[in-house]
C-alpha cells in the first residue's frame, strides 16, 4: 500500500444497458462529489459532460459498465469499462456527426455523433480501447493544477 | 456581516424544534441546533418554503414594514403582478392603484406596461442569440440562486435582461426627479412582494449590480389595509389609471406567463424546486437542447404561490386568467409598442449591469487532499448510519449528517441509533470499574441496606 492512499478517493458505479430512467444519475452523483471536493467549477463542468456522454454510451450502445472514479489530489480519473458490442471503426467514431444511433435513439435527442468527439474535447487525456463483439473501455483524465 | 444576505429569518423564542422545516428546505440548509433551528447562510437560496411549513410561525420573512417610508420625500408602490392575482376581476387593478394611493403611497404605478416591455425584449435577445440552449429566466431570484450554488454550468444561459420591477423603478426615478424637481435618492420606490426572495434581490442582487428598488413590502401584510382603502376609492379616478394597463404584461406572476407572451417555437415552464432540479440536470447533459426558452419559479404554479400572498395559489392562478379575459374586454393596450422596444433594446435599454456569477459552496475542505480524505470518511460513516433520515440529530437526512461529522459540526453521538453502542461501551466501562473497587472493599451490601433503611422511613 502507498502511503498517499488515504488521499485516494475511488468509487465504482454500476451502469445498465437501455435503462433509460437511470441514465444520467452516475454523471450527476460524480458531479456532486466534485463540487463537494472543491474541485474548479471550470473542470467540474468539463469533467460532468465527459462523464454524462460517456454513461449514455453505455446506456445506448453496451450491456453493463463500470464506471470507476479516482479522485488523487493531482488528477482526476474516469475509468468506463463495458461489456458491449464494442466499436469496429474507432478513427469513424471519434469523427463529429458519425452516429450508429438508431432512429430511436435519435428521436430522444441522442446519437448526434457527438458523443466521442465531446468526451475527447473536454478531457485533458483522452484514451480509448475496444474489441469488437467485446466491449469498449475508456480512460479520462484532468488535471487538477491548471498551472502544471 | 455575514456574506450572503438573506429575507428569512428564525425567532427563537417561538421556534420548539418542530423540524417541519428541516425536512421541507430543498437545498438542506436547515439544522436543529440546541434545540431550535438555524440556517446555514451559503446553503439558503430563499425559497421560503420553510415559512410555510413551520408551524409556530417561528420563520419570518424579512420585508419591510408598511409604515416608516417617510424617509423619503415622494414615495411609490410599485405592485407585483401577484397582488392583482389576490383581487382577480373583482377588483381590477384601475381601481387597486387610487386605493394605494389612498393608503398613504404619493404614487402607483403598475407593472404590466414595462412586464410587456420586457417580454418583448426577451424575444429580441432570443431572435440573435447563438450560444448554448435553452436561455434561462431570472425572473424568480432563487433560481438563479439555486443556478449559481448547484449548477454553476448554466449561469451562461441566464437571460441577461433587466427585470420589468428594476426596469420600471430605474425609469420611475428619472420621470419622477425631472417632474419634481427633486434628487432620484430622495424617492422611494417600494415593490409590493409575494415573497422574500425579491428582498434578496433588492439587497443583494445577484449580477452584483445595484437595484432601483428601494424596499420590498410583502402583499399579506398590505392585503387587509388596501381592502379598507379600497372602498374608498371614487369612480372618476379609474380612467387615467386604465390607460396604463397593459393585458400583454399581466401574466408575469404566474407560471408560464412569460412563454404565452414570447413568439417562439419551443418553450417551457416550471415550477417547484424538485421539478426545477429535474430540469436542470437535464439541461446541464445537453437533453434540452431544443428548447430556446425555459421559465421556472420556485414557489408552485409561480410568483402567484409566493409565500406571502394571501389567496389560495390555484384559484389565484385562475384569477389571473379570468382578470386577463376581462380585461381583453376593456379598451386597453394589449402590448407595448414593438418598434419602440426594438429600438431601445438596440440601445441597450434592457440589458442588466452587472454579471452572474457562481457561488458555489464551501468544499469540505480547502486542501483538496484532505477534502479527499473527509470525502471518505463521510462515505464510511454514512454507511454506518440507520439511513432512516429521522431527523433527530438535527440534519435533515443521514447522508447530511455524515457531512457534518467530518466538518467537524456534529459527532457521531448526535444519532440516537448510534446511543445504544456508547451506552453498551460505557456500562462495560462501568461494570469493570465497579468490579475494581469490588475487590477493594465490600461497599455493595452497605449500600443496599442504607437504601432499605430509608424506605422503612
Amino acid at each position: 500500500m502507498k502511503k498517499s492512499d488515504e488521499h485516494v478517493l475511488s468509487q465504482q458505479f454500476e451502469i445498465k444497458g437501455g435503462d433509460f430512467s437511470n441514465a444520467g444519475k452516475t454523471s450527476t452523483s460524480i458531479k456532486e462529489i466534485l463540487q463537494e471536493i472543491g474541485i474548479d467549477t471550470s473542470i467540474i463542468i468539463r469533467a460532468a459532460i465527459a462523464a454524462y456522454e460517456a454513461e449514455m454510451n453505455v446506456v445506448m450502445y453496451a450491456q453493463r459498465a463500470t464506471f470507476t472514479l479516482n479522485i488523487t489530489p493531482e488528477k482526476l480519473c474516469f475509468k468506463v469499462e463495458d461489456e458491449g458490442q464494442g466499436i469496429d471503426n474507432l478513427d469513424m467514431a471519434m469523427q463529429e456527426g458519425f452516429s450508429t444511433a438508431t432512429d430511436e435513439m435519435r428521436e430522444m435527442g441522442f446519437g448526434a455523433g457527438m458523443g466521442l468527439p465531446n468526451i475527447k474535447r473536454n478531457a485533458d487525456r483522452f484514451k480509448i480501447f475496444s474489441t469488437p463483439g467485446k466491449g469498449t473501455s475508456l480512460d479520462l483524465t484532468f488535471f487538477l493544477n491548471q498551472d502544471e | 456581516m455575514s456574506q450572503y444576505f438573506h429575507s428569512i429569518r428564525i425567532d427563537t423564542e417561538k421556534c420548539n424544534s418542530r423540524m417541519k422545516c428541516l425536512r421541507v428546505c430543498p437545498t438542506q440548509a436547515i439544522r436543529i441546533r440546541n434545540g431550535k433551528a438555524i440556517i446555514i447562510e451559503e446553503k439558503c437560496i430563499d425559497c421560503g418554503e420553510c415559512i410555510t411549513a413551520c408551524p409556530n410561525n417561528a420563520i419570518v420573512p424579512l420585508t419591510d414594514p408598511f409604515i416608516g417610508l417617510t424617509k423619503f420625500r415622494h414615495t411609490v408602490a410599485l405592485p407585483s403582478p401577484g397582488l392583482h392575482a389576490q383581487f382577480g376581476k373583482e377588483i381590477l387593478p384601475k381601481k387597486i392603484l387610487p386605493g394605494l394611493r389612498n393608503l398613504g403611497f404619493d404614487d402607483a404605478c403598475d407593472l404590466s406596461p414595462t412586464c410587456g416591455e420586457v417580454s418583448f425584449a426577451i424575444q429580441e435577445y432570443l431572435r440573435d442569440y447563438n450560444g448554448p440552449r435553452p436561455l434561462i429566466s431570472i425572473a424568480c431570484p432563487t433560481v438563479v440562486r439555486l443556478i449559481q450554488v448547484k449548477y454553476p454550468s448554466l449561469i451562461e444561459q441566464l437571460i441577461p435582461i433587466e427585470l420589468p420591477r428594476e426596469v420600471a423603478a430605474r425609469e420611475l426615478k428619472k420621470k419622477k426627479s425631472r417632474q419634481l424637481g427633486i434628487k432620484e435618492s430622495e424617492i422611494g420606490i417600494f415593490y409590493l412582494t409575494p415573497c422574500p426572495a425579491k428582498m434578496i434581490s433588492i439587497k443583494q442582487p445577484a449580477e452584483k449590480g445595484r437595484s432601483y428598488l428601494d424596499g420590498a413590502i410583502s402583499i399579506s401584510d398590505i392585503y387587509g389595509p388596501l381592502l379598507s382603502a379600497l372602498e374608498e376609492v371614487e369612480k372618476e379616478n379609474y380612467r387615467k389609471d386604465l390607460e396604463d394597463i397593459c393585458i400583454l404584461g399581466m401574466g408575469w406572476a404566474m407560471v408560464g406567463g412569460i412563454c404565452r407572451t414570447l413568439r417562439i417555437k419551443n418553450s417551457l415552464a416550471a415550477s417547484g424546486i424538485p421539478d426545477i432540479i429535474k430540469i436542470f440536470d437535464d439541461i446541464e447533459r445537453g437533453k434540452l437542447r431544443n428548447i430556446d426558452f425555459v421559465e421556472a419559479y420556485s414557489c408552485p404554479q409561480g410568483c402567484v404561490g409566493g409565500s406571502l400572498t394571501v389567496e389560495n395559489l390555484y384559484i389565484s392562478y385562475n384569477k389571473v386568467l379570468k382578470l386577463i379575459e376581462t380585461l381583453e374586454f376593456e379598451q386597453i393596450k394589449a402590448c407595448p409598442d414593438i418598434r419602440e422596444v426594438r429600438k431601445r433594446f438596440k440601445e441597450n435599454y434592457f440589458l442588466i449591469k452587472g454579471k452572474f456569477e457562481p457561488r458555489p459552496l464551501k468544499p469540505l475542505d480547502k486542501d483538496l487532499a484532505k477534502a479527499i480524505k473527509k470525502r471518505k470518511e463521510k462515505d464510511d460513516i454514512y454507511e454506518s448510519l440507520p439511513k432512516i433520515d429521522c431527523g433527530i440529530c438535527g440534519a435533515p437526512t443521514c447522508l447530511t449528517f455524515a457531512e457534518d461529522i467530518v466538518k467537524g459540526e456534529a459527532v457521531l453521538t448526535d444519532c440516537i441509533f448510534n446511543l445504544p453502542h456508547k451506552f453498551a461501551d460505557l456500562s462495560q466501562e462501568l461494570s469493570e470499574l465497579l468490579s475494581k473497587f469490588a475487590s477493594l472493599q465490600p461497599i455493595r451490601p452497605n449500600i443496599s441496606k442504607t437504601l432499605n433503611n430509608k424506605d422503612k422511613k
